[in-house]
């Protein structure tokens, strides 16, 4: 390997890796941040971008160099350097990817820890989907609604209670996702740092309607206007305030065969 | 008449092979109503999951296929004491002759090679056909074409065809004509099982299609089935759990073949560290299949019996576990991954070797490499499930196994990156054009796989487009380039000619742009919000997904180029020599394509497979060539420098 260029190829490697970096740090990829989480799910993003952008370069630059520098003039039916391998570059490319995946294992750890941190102070939502709607049981003031609204700056734990079979709960501008189970209670933490309106996805193919199931959600300028909102709804239906709740519909087969 | 009846139950083949479906059809119809009569049950049941009258014949009715073609009638033979084959038949059934013998059980690994990929192309495109009819559908938002519930079995069935009777049979194909060969083996070590493996993998397909003709629509639970979905969805999908049985019996059996043929039918000479590197690959492979593949027959049995038996699984009324479905299928599926995979590095490996003229870059930790692959996989899996509602706490370890599996991956591409250093880069034949645009392609793929390990990113685009944008990626930019990589590489071998190289050229670039222009903004519509498995979506994508469907058609249209380049060049392409891009290996070392028996005597290997540039240097001495030749000290492969 030598007579290598190495100072060019590292700087073309330097400068694709910039040039991609920028070009793929400017779109918002995930959409408005509407969340805590969103910001720091969005901050790992940025710098897996990079570190992207720094290994697809380096592959690049050396499959385009290798091919331009070592493509066979027509005719040539030579062979090329007789090189099987080297020790040092081997542990090199085997240790240096471990240290940075390994690195990311840690940072990623500490996002999400970090995202599902829990607050003392935290409210209760009740989520249930079937197929193919969503409603949701307020437990602070024992009231339902097919509309999730929540307040703003107050951390919410969702519990998902799936009703027939599995579906998702996703709110993008939230960066939160959670599958509802039928037979045990999920959660997931969030805490909205936007108020306006959102929507609520079903991620998990759950049927013909899963292309449609969605919700609208709300996020309230403050708790006294969520308050005031949720009073107004109709009380929870008393066999839902078990939390847990067995699955129904056409699903199971036994029942099927009845 | 009775001459006539007799000799279509004598002879195996087609007419005994539709005798015995109808029969085993018959047997097993009979079953079900007589046994629901002596209950005094209803003949019929047609309730959504059930139609016992449907699935025990669907059962049946290809076992009475594969014994009427004559896959077993050696065994049976053998089994009750009667004479099986006199002497000079019993190679009745080895080797083709002429196309005739390709329609008919052969125990020729080449023959059987070439059914594995004339099949496995074809449910290719029936299921790119599917793909472009979604594309269709999805190329502007709301309904057009089809309704919500054919658009998931649409869905459904490209991914079931394209995986278990597309990819990993393509690779078993390709495999099973070369493998052999590659280590001087005259045949695969069961050459009878051979046989069998192949011929279930029809019946697997025409079982996931056939599901189109079930009441309720083909199955449309997705290729994951996810159970309670897949539980209580209709008839089509027991079509799915049996089609997955066959095709994993098919798999497994074939895995089976290969350890036993590469563990005990190499050619003196051949240690492991003088193996094609593709053979080292389909040794990985095979190690995760037969202990892989049980696990998803496993699971897709007890999803049947919860469907037809009433047994409860994954009944969560009725104290089942509902993402218990999820782990033993993933236990299967992610290590299926790799399985879709490894072999193509194997291609991948050959390929790039041979065009370069180069040794393999580190050939033994390539190797190592692929064992790390192996084993790392088995612990992976609920990568898949970070939001599925599993113990939390497992999703951390599970995210830093599935980051270190980037490790060994990163070893093959720089590997294949040191090969090409200083090399002569023969960029003319497509094999080599489509293993560069592989390191490419699945670069990108292998780094959103690492964006998909973390679990924070996983979160929000985890069941997103993003994920379909990384499975194509790894794949199609992974897995099929690597398939068109070996067809064209091998091509001269198996049919004794060459294909065109600059229809090859054109299809190659339009796959890549096609690929790239299907797949790239895929992942940004999925960060955006636009989930998977989806007939309509937000109005807002509508412009990406013109984009995307356009990008797809172009990628579609471009197949058609590989479809006529390689059925004219089998017919009328000009003669191959034996060794068109004098290769090392040995299966180069044979004319194209090889005789029946592969070797008139066993070769004897006295070195490394990929000894370019070495002077003196040989992989091995072939039958009838002079034995005088000298091996000069420390050709090893792997050797330092």
């Amino acid at each position: 390997m030598r007579g290598l260029p190495i100072a060019k190829l590292i700087a073309a490697v330097i400068v694709l890796t910039v040039v991609t970096s920028v070009i793929m740090l400017i779109p918002n990829w995930n959409g408005e941040q509407a969340s805590t989480a969103a910001s720091k799910i969005d901050t790992l993003l940025d710098v897996i971008i990079v570190i992207a952008s720094f290994v697809f370069s380096v592959v690049m630059v050396m499959l385009g160099y290798a091919v331009w520098k070592w493509r066979a003039k027509p005719g040539d039916e030579s062979d090329g350097s007789p090189i099987h391998g080297n020790t040092r570059i081997e542990i090199a490319w085997t240790a240096i990817p471990t240290v940075i995946v390994l690195a990311l294992a840690v940072y990623s750890w500490i996002t999400l820890s970090d995202i599902e941190a829990h607050d003392p102070n935290r409210m209760v939502v009740d989520v249930y989907s079937q197929q193919y709607e969503w409603h949701f049981d307020y437990p602070e003031t024992g009231t339902t609604s097919r509309e999730l609204h929540v307040p703003v700056n107050r951390q919410i734990e969702f519990r998902m209670h799936a009703l027939d079979v599995i579906h998702s709960f996703w709110v993008p501008e939230w960066r939160i996702k959670k599958d509802n189970v039928p037979g045990i209670t999920t959660r997931a933490y969030i805490t909205p740092t936007k108020t306006g309106d959102f929507t609520l996805i079903c991620t998990e193919l759950c049927g013909i309607g899963h292309s449609t199931m969605r919700a609208p959600v709300v996020v309230e300028k403050s708790q006294a206007d969520f308050d005031q909102w949720a009073s107004s709804q109709p009380p929870i239906k008393s066999d839902e305030q078990q939390g847990e709740k067995l699955p129904s519909g056409p699903t199971t087969p036994s029942q099927v065969a009845q | 008449m009775a001459g006539v009846i007799a000799a279509v139950f004598k002879n195996p083949g087609w007419w005994r092979a539709l005798a015995y479906t109808i029969i085993g059809g018959a047997i097993g119809f009979g079953l079900v109503v007589a046994l629901r009569k002596i209950s005094g049950l209803p003949a019929f049941q047609t309730q959504q999951t059930g139609y016992p009258q449907v699935i025990v014949p669907a059962i049946t009715a290809p076992l009475g296929f594969l014994i009427g073609i004559g896959c077993f009638d050696y065994w049976f033979r053998w089994a009750i004491g009667a004479p099986t084959f006199p002497k000079e038949r019993e190679h009745e059934n080895h080797g083709a002759y002429s196309w005739r013998d390709y329609f008919k059980v052969n125990t020729d690994h080449k023959v059987i090679g070439i059914q594995y990929l004339v099949t496995t192309f074809f449910f290719f495109f029936v299921g790119g056909l599917i793909a472009m009819i979604m594309r269709a559908e999805l190329a502007q938002p709301g309904t057009q074409i089809v309704d919500p519930s054919t658009f998931n079995s649409l869905f459904s069935t490209h991914a079931a065809l394209m995986i278990f009777v597309f990819v990993i049979p393509a690779f078993a194909g390709i495999a099973n004509y070369v493998l052999p060969l590659m280590i001087g083996a005259p045949d695969m070590a069961f050459p009878r099982l051979n046989a069998l493996s192949f011929w279930m993998l029809p019946l697997a397909g025409l079982l996931f299609l056939g599901s189109y003709l079930a009441p309720g629509g083909a199955f449309d639970a997705g290729w994951t089935g996810y159970a309670p979905l897949s539980t209580g969805a209709p008839l089509g999908q027991s079509f799915f759990n049996l089609g997955v049985q066959f095709a994993g019996a098919s798999s497994i059996a074939t895995a089976l073949n290969f350890l036993v043929t590469i563990v005990t039918m190499r050619a003196p000479g051949m240690n492991f560290w003088r193996l094609p590197l593709l053979v080292w690959a389909n040794l990985s492979t095979s190690l995760l299949v037969v202990a892989a593949t049980p696990f998803i027959a496993g699971v897709q049995f007890m999803v049947l019996f919860d469907r037809i038996l009433h047994t409860n699984f994954f009944q969560a009324a009725f104290g089942g576990d509902v993402v218990s479905y999820q782990h033993i299928f993933w236990f299967y599926s992610h290590p299926a991954v790799y399985i879709m995979m490894l072999p193509g590095f194997g291609i991948v490996s050959e390929v790039i070797s041979t065009n370069s003229r180069k040794p393999i870059f580190g050939y033994r930790l390539m190797a190592l490499a692929l064992i790390g692959i192996v084993v790392l996989s088995y612990s992976v899996w609920a990568h898949h499930m970070f939001v599925a509602g599993m113990f939390s706490w497992l999703r951390v370890p599970m995210m830093i196994t599935t980051l270190l599996i980037a490790v060994p991956t990163g070893i093959k591409i720089f590997s294949w990156l040191g090969t090409l250093f200083e090399g002569v880069i023969h960029l003319k034949s497509t094999a080599m054009l489509f293993a560069l645009g592989f390191i490419a392609t699945f670069t990108i793929g292998g780094i959103s796989g690492v964006m998909l390990g973390m679990i924070p990113i996983d979160i929000h685009v985890s069941d997103t487009y993003f994920v379909v944008a990384h499975i194509h990626f790894v794949l199609f930019g992974g897995s099929v380039f690597t398939i068109f990589a070996g067809v064209y590489h091998w091509f001269p071998k198996m049919t004794g000619r060459m294909y065109d190289e600059k229809l090859g050229r054109i299809h190659f670039w339009l796959t890549l742009v096609g690929m790239l222009g299907t797949f790239i903004p895929m992942h940004w519509i999925g960060m955006e919000g636009m989930p998977r498995r989806v007939a309509d979506y937000s109005a807002t994508f509508g412009d990406w997904n013109l984009f995307i469907s356009i990008c797809a058609f172009i990628l579609g249209a471009a197949q058609l180029i590989f479809l006529y380049n390689m059925i004219v060049s089998w017919r009328f392409g000009p003669k191959a020599g034996p060794n068109p891009w004098r290769a090392k290996t040995i299966e180069w070392q044979v004319s194209s394509p090889p005789p029946v028996f592969n070797f008139p005597e066993i070769p004897r290997v006295v070195g490394g497979p990929y000894e370019y540039g070495v002077p003196g240097a040989r992989h091995v001495i072939m039958p009838g060539e002079e034995a005088e030749i000298k091996q000069p000290e420390r050709a090893g492969v792997g050797a330092p420098s």
